[in-house]
């Protein structure tokens, strides 16, 4: 132990002979490789050259799923980072976690930073706060479901791409018009179970979850195999087995296809925006995410997927004033702006927007604002607040199994979701028993 | 005959005895014993609280039908995996035992894809296949035949098989190579002499006569595939579609390291531990019986 320890000094001093100053070292754990990493780092070396009490040293530690293990790992070993970054998935995981975290509301109450949880737009706000509205988590990147039109496409098989597409009625009679017009890959998604799922049952209002999604207690139930839900994927299902709907994996593979420009639909992330405006060699459109017209009380809002910043409990208390300082600075609204600007993820505060449009970029990049105004149109009801489910990353996985067997064909859109909430119920009421 | 050494006294037999000792109780028996203590509870993902649920992880376990079809699964991986790396294996050291010229290169050339990481073979194997830009799909695709082993658990099957078995045939050819150097020559000949062909004499004499080497293979392999292919099963199919591919020890750390459901997982390795205990035991109680050593 003692040994190992002097390493990592001897290392890190060797590696930046900044930190080895009298400054209050702080540690930050993050998922973002490529642009997303450089943009990371940027943000934090901004930060440590406003101010020199506190250095923040910035890692990658792999993907969403891996950063949030080796955030749990460390903390059961005793090293574990002051700001972790957990996707939306994890969030009830860390809610139960108590005394292994320390609530953000804390932590800037504590620090005496400048910090105000209402400047958050209230869909963003509401996933990561308490029922009595206390912020647990800082939100950090938030983005949100969005139709991406390949325009050539449309033209090449000789549909309008003009057409109208805010209805998933429209998008049928246009995958049939694609489909005839010689296209190959008519319609691809990312992440189905968030689009066509999660998303889905909020933006039509109907529950995917009991207890308000989960927000109300653990004792909630699956609600997955609802009319709705199986209508949609029935007609999924049907455009799979037709060719209309191409299914590629169960992360952003998708992507691939459609930046090649072979797809002509694409269902996926407003932060998509970066990669297809650097990839694609084509004209693209983004749209609303389409809705059953006449189905629930679509359209509501739309959900956010993404990730916040958790503070980690077990640290000096002087650390915890630097992790404020940094959070407060993270949600300044022109570092959030410019986060906006440079990745297409939402302007989390309401300050941030407002920057973003006054100074033209919405109408200098058309679209750009879609998913804001697609979160933002209505008042969050407890269907589309959110989701709150314990092992919700486990359940994805058996969501996911299930939806391939719809796309194969080997069983209908109700069996399969009748049977996603049989094994999905069976591990809530094990993080029932778990954390009850 | 049985060759024994008499020691005096028990310092020195116990001494020369205690370095395997200790590696087994650091390295098995602590552990292993810590997998049965935390099967029996809930523990939460951060270690803070432990919930006591007696026998109710292997309740949970053996009541899911997927877990059952998980044994189905790792049954047929590691028999497909063990033929598809032994057959070929001997039969290319079949080959080049008989080469006059050159077998050290064809030997070179043959031990090479074991030097490859389970890991990175995965990914190889994950191009040639890949549904969208792989070269082998492609020309699947030129003759009529649509490969998804994304959506089509009996390809995704065949894929990490033929990626686990793969590097694999280079070890066993080592092995089998090596035993087929060690036929004595005069049985081969005097065989020949008698008028036995070629295939003949390989059935009726070196076949029984690398018996010992097929026994020791087909040991190492089975636990090859039981325990080693994980990072293919990872980085190929991540255990999908439908969990067709999710052998034992895949779902032991997908429901630990991913789910952090660490109490399920150490039920897994219990189940597990008891498994392989009662192969091994199978194996050397009656397949050793027909090996001639």
């Amino acid at each position: 132990m003692h040994k190992s320890l002097l390493g990592a000094l001897a290392v890190s001093t060797m590696l930046s002979p900044i930190a080895a100053s009298a400054q209050t070292e702080v540690q930050f754990w993050h998922a973002f490789t490529g642009r997303l990493g450089e943009l990371v780092a940027a943000q934090v070396e901004e930060f440590n050259a406003s101010q020199s009490d506190y250095v923040v040293v910035q890692s990658h530690k792999g993907n969403y799923s891996e950063t949030l293990n080796s955030g749990i790992a460390a903390f059961r070993a005793g090293e574990h980072p002051h700001i972790l970054m957990v996707f939306e998935v994890g969030t009830a995981t860390m809610m139960s976690a108590q005394g292994a975290t320390r609530p953000v509301f804390e932590v800037m109450a504590q620090s005496g930073a400048t910090f105000d949880p209402d400047a958050y737009i209230g869909s963003v706000k509401g996933y990561y706060t308490t029922t009595d509205g206390d912020m647990l988590s800082l939100p950090f990147n938030s983005s949100t479901p969005v139709l991406w039109v390949n325009r050539n496409a449309f033209e090449e098989a000789g549909v309008d791409p003009d057409t109208d597409l805010s209805t998933w009625q429209n998008v049928g009679e246009t995958l049939e018009a694609l489909k005839a017009g010689g296209s190959e890959c008519p319609l691809v998604t990312a992440w189905q179970s968030w689009i066509h799922l999660e998303n889905f049952s909020a933006y039509h209002d109907v529950p995917f979850a009991s207890q308000d999604n989960g927000f109300a207690g653990l004792d909630t139930e699956l609600m997955l195999n609802g009319e709705a839900q199986v209508a949609h994927l029935t007609a999924m299902g049907e455009w799979a087995q037709d060719g209309k709907f191409i299914y590629t994996g169960r992360r952003n593979e998708g992507g691939a296809n459609f930046r090649s420009g072979e797809c002509a639909l694409f269902t996926e992330s407003s932060a998509g925006y970066a990669g297809i405006k650097a990839e694609a060699e084509f004209d693209f459109d983004v749209r609303p995410l389409p809705y059953w017209e006449g189905v629930g009380n679509a359209p509501q809002n739309t959900i956010i997927g993404g990730a916040s910043l958790w503070v980690m409990e077990g640290h000096e208390e002087e650390e915890y004033a630097g992790v404020g300082e940094f959070l407060a600075f993270l949600s300044s609204s022109d570092v959030q702006a410019q986060w906006h600007q440079d990745t297409g993820y939402l302007p989390i505060t309401s300050a941030a927007g407002e920057a973003t449009r006054a100074a033209g970029f919405y109408e200098e990049n058309p679209g750009t604002d879609v998913a804001v105004i697609q979160m933002t149109a209505n008042e969050p009801t407890a269907n589309s607040k959110g989701l709150r489910l314990g092992s919700f990353d486990q359940i994805r996985g058996i969501i996911d199994e299930e939806l391939e067997a719809i796309w194969a064909g080997d069983k209908t859109a109700q069996e399969a979701m009748d049977s996603a909430k049989e094994r999905g119920d069976a591990l809530l009421r094990r993080f029932e028993s778990a954390n009850g | 005959m049985e060759k024994r050494v008499k020691f005096k006294g028990w310092l020195l037999p116990a001494l020369l005895i205690a370095p395997q000792v200790v590696i087994s109780a650091v390295f098995f028996f602590y552990p292993a014993g810590q997998a049965i203590w935390q099967s029996l509870f809930i523990p939460d993902p951060f270690g803070l609280s432990m919930q006591w649920v007696g026998l109710g992880n292997f309740e949970f376990l053996l009541s899911d039908p997927f877990y059952r079809a998980s044994f189905v699964t790792t049954a047929v991986f590691s028999i497909l995996v063990t033929l598809c790396s032994m057959i070929p294996a001997l039969f290319l050291a079949v080959i080049a035992d008989r080469l006059i010229k050159g077998s050290g290169v064809y030997r070179t050339l043959l031990i090479w894809p074991y030097a490859v990481a389970p890991a990175v073979a995965g990914v190889l194997w994950l191009f040639m296949f890949n549904t969208r830009v792989g070269v082998v799909s492609w020309y699947l695709g030129q003759l009529g035949y649509d490969w998804n082993h994304v959506l089509n658990g009996g390809e995704a099957m065949g894929l990490v098989v033929v990626a686990s078995a793969w590097g694999r045939i280079s070890y066993n050819f080592l092995f089998f190579f090596a035993a087929l150097q060690a036929v004595p020559k005069s049985v081969i000949e005097a065989a020949a002499i008698d008028g036995a062909h070629f295939w003949r004499r390989f059935w009726t004499i070196v076949l029984p006569l690398l018996s010992p080497t097929t026994f020791f293979l087909l040991v190492v392999n089975i636990v090859y595939s039981f325990f080693e292919t994980f990072g293919v099963i990872h980085t190929i199919t991540a255990g999908g579609p439908q969990q067709t591919t999710t052998i034992l020890v895949y779902k032991v750390y997908s429901d630990g390291f991913v789910s952090q459901d660490l109490g399920s997982s150490s039920a897994q390795s219990v189940i597990l531990l008891i498994v392989v205990g009662l192969l091994t035991v199978l194996q050397f109680k009656f397949i050793e019986k027909r090996v001639h050593y």
